[in-house]
């Protein structure tokens, strides 16, 4: 039986209703804002690169396409960047043709669990940091819009399948040199495949393909091949805010090289 | 080597109160409790603290220790320098009885509200037929000492005391989450887990899994996936529209019964 040693309890009821009346905010003596400070600081520097990309034209040099360009799907893109040759588009849209797809990998990681840990801490300081009190004086979390859209990220997690797929077919194509022969192994190459692995491994490791593997069953034993693919995607997914970073800053590190070399910045010979 | 510690403890009733400091010995291999037990004994015989095994199994001495919520018994005091002034207040979401020891009944209420096992029509206790692979998932959750830290520390409850009353808090969703995975679990919780429970204030900012003292995944293991399953429910056109085509009646595989 649990013991309150010492000190005789009130037992006025109407004196238990107070919670400790402490002033302070917290009284962590630790580094609290250290985490959320990075990951403001992480956050921020991806949304400036990624406005910054998104309407620079140098986004094509044979045999590379920077992944925040692709797929190109306008009359306006180079004939060899087109996706599959295709521009469904036509000639009508004038806008950076990556403003196109755009929305399928930042819906997805905008809706994305680790993600929305991130930014509700580091932006909406809801909280900053644990036993550490927010600012807003009132608080409905998802229940209610815009947020209970956070709700649609399996649709997005579609979408990022779809990106992936996209992102590698290019890094096929980057095997291939200027002229189109295959067997190309350039310093783009090897990052572009580094980063189609890391997306890959980002996008199945997110929670709602756990759940569709099989999350969702209560019966693990009647669907082995289910059972062995969520146990297999749950395996990523206790790594997915390590495998989150990891794929943010590849696909903008393989995204500036691209740019790199197609505005001849970098143009060593195994570029 | 033992050493003087200097401690800042919340003395008071009812939430009134104050920190108070205190000086005393710490000897080697000691916890925070092993310490406020010193001072009863020594300097503050009123001071009320709430504790049972000492072996981080029995969750009652849930405090908050520079600001930080942890079990009294389970905090090293190796884990501190010498020179540190240690900070020991009550869990500031519940109400104070009396110094560190606060008044949790808000649980007991919330574990009230939520329905109990329910087994299909027809199946009695004994007849129960579940391969481990069909439970292993929900006995993660068992490993709950019900210390309340998670609860103390959601910021959804702990920083809107209007959220109580909608809020079932990290440890009672993750109960719902339990059952709703359970393999002879017929009971509806998808709707009442977002309705009557709150599952949608929860914000998944993973608090309630940095300070469980048992490392349950409470976040990536019970409160996301069966924020999914509401998803499923409520959310989901192509699942819903699945449903109607198939003449589907739940979502989570089929229903149990004696042969299952």
């Amino acid at each position: 039986m649990t013991q309150t040693t010492a000190g005789r309890p009130t037992n006025d009821p109407a004196q238990r209703k107070q919670r400790a009346q402490i002033k302070a905010r917290t009284l962590r003596t630790d580094r609290w804002w250290l985490a959320p400070a990075i990951t403001f600081a992480a956050l921020a520097s991806f949304l400036v690169y990624g406005l910054w990309a998104i309407f620079d034209k140098s986004y094509f040099v044979e045999p590379y396409i920077a992944p925040f360009s692709s797929p190109c799907l306008a009359t306006s893109c180079p004939e060899g960047a087109r996706f599959l040759g295709l521009a469904p588009f036509g000639d009508w849209w004038t806008l950076p043709p990556g403003i196109l797809i755009l929305g399928l990998p930042a819906g997805f990681r905008l809706t994305c669990y680790y993600y929305r840990k991130g930014y509700y801490r580091a932006f909406w300081l809801s909280p900053p940091a644990c036993a550490v009190a927010e600012p807003h004086k009132k608080y409905t979390g998802e229940t209610r819009l815009p947020l209970i859209m956070q709700n649609i990220h399996r649709y997005f997690f579609y979408g990022a399948v779809l990106i992936a797929l996209v992102l590698t077919w290019d890094a096929v194509l980057a095997l291939r040199d200027e002229n189109g022969n295959w067997g190309h192994v350039g310093l783009g190459t090897i990052i572009l495949w580094i980063n189609v692995v890391l997306i890959w491994a980002y996008t199945l490791s997110c929670h709602s393909c756990r759940h569709i593997t099989a999350g969702r069953l209560n019966h693990f034993s009647k669907h082995p091949l289910r059972y062995k693919m969520w146990t297999f995607v749950s395996k990523l997914n206790s790594r997915h805010m390590l495998l989150a970073w990891l794929s943010m800053y590849s696909v903008m590190i393989a995204d500036l090289y691209v740019r790199l070399v197609a505005k001849g910045i970098v143009n060593f010979p195994f570029a | 080597m033992g050493y003087k510690a200097k401690f800042r403890i919340w003395r008071g009733e009812g939430g009134e109160g104050k920190l108070e400091d205190f000086v005393v010995e710490v000897n080697e291999g000691e916890v925070v409790l092993d310490v406020i037990h010193r001072l009863q004994a020594t300097q503050t015989p009123d001071l009320a603290v709430r504790w049972n095994c000492k072996a981080g199994k029995c969750g009652s001495c849930s405090m908050e220790i520079n600001g930080k919520p942890r079990l009294g018994c389970m905090t090293r005091m190796s884990t501190f320098e010498e020179e540190e002034t240690i900070t020991v207040t009550p869990m500031r979401t519940f109400p104070v009885i009396k110094d560190l020891v606060t008044d949790v009944s808000f649980n007991y209420q919330k574990a009230r509200e939520i329905p109990s096992f329910t087994p299909p029509e027809g199946v009695k206790p004994g007849e129960y037929r579940m391969q481990q692979i069909d439970v292993e998932r929900s006995q993660e959750f068992r490993k709950c000492i019900e210390c309340f830290m998670c609860n103390n520390v959601c910021h959804v409850i702990r920083d809107h005391e209007e959220n109580k009353a909608a809020f079932a808090g990290p440890r009672f969703l993750m109960r719902i989450a339990e059952l709703d995975m359970h393999p002879y679990d017929v009971a509806d919780r998808k709707d009442s887990a977002q309705e009557e429970h709150g599952l949608g204030y929860c914000n998944i900012t993973k608090c309630c899994t940095e300070v469980c003292p048992e490392h349950i995944k409470i976040t990536d293991n019970a409160l996301i996936p069966m924020k999914e399953r509401v998803v499923d429910r409520k959310y989901d056109p192509l699942v819903w529209l699945g449903n109607k085509i198939f003449k589907r009646t739940g979502s989570s595989g089929s229903t149990p019964s004696k042969t299952a």
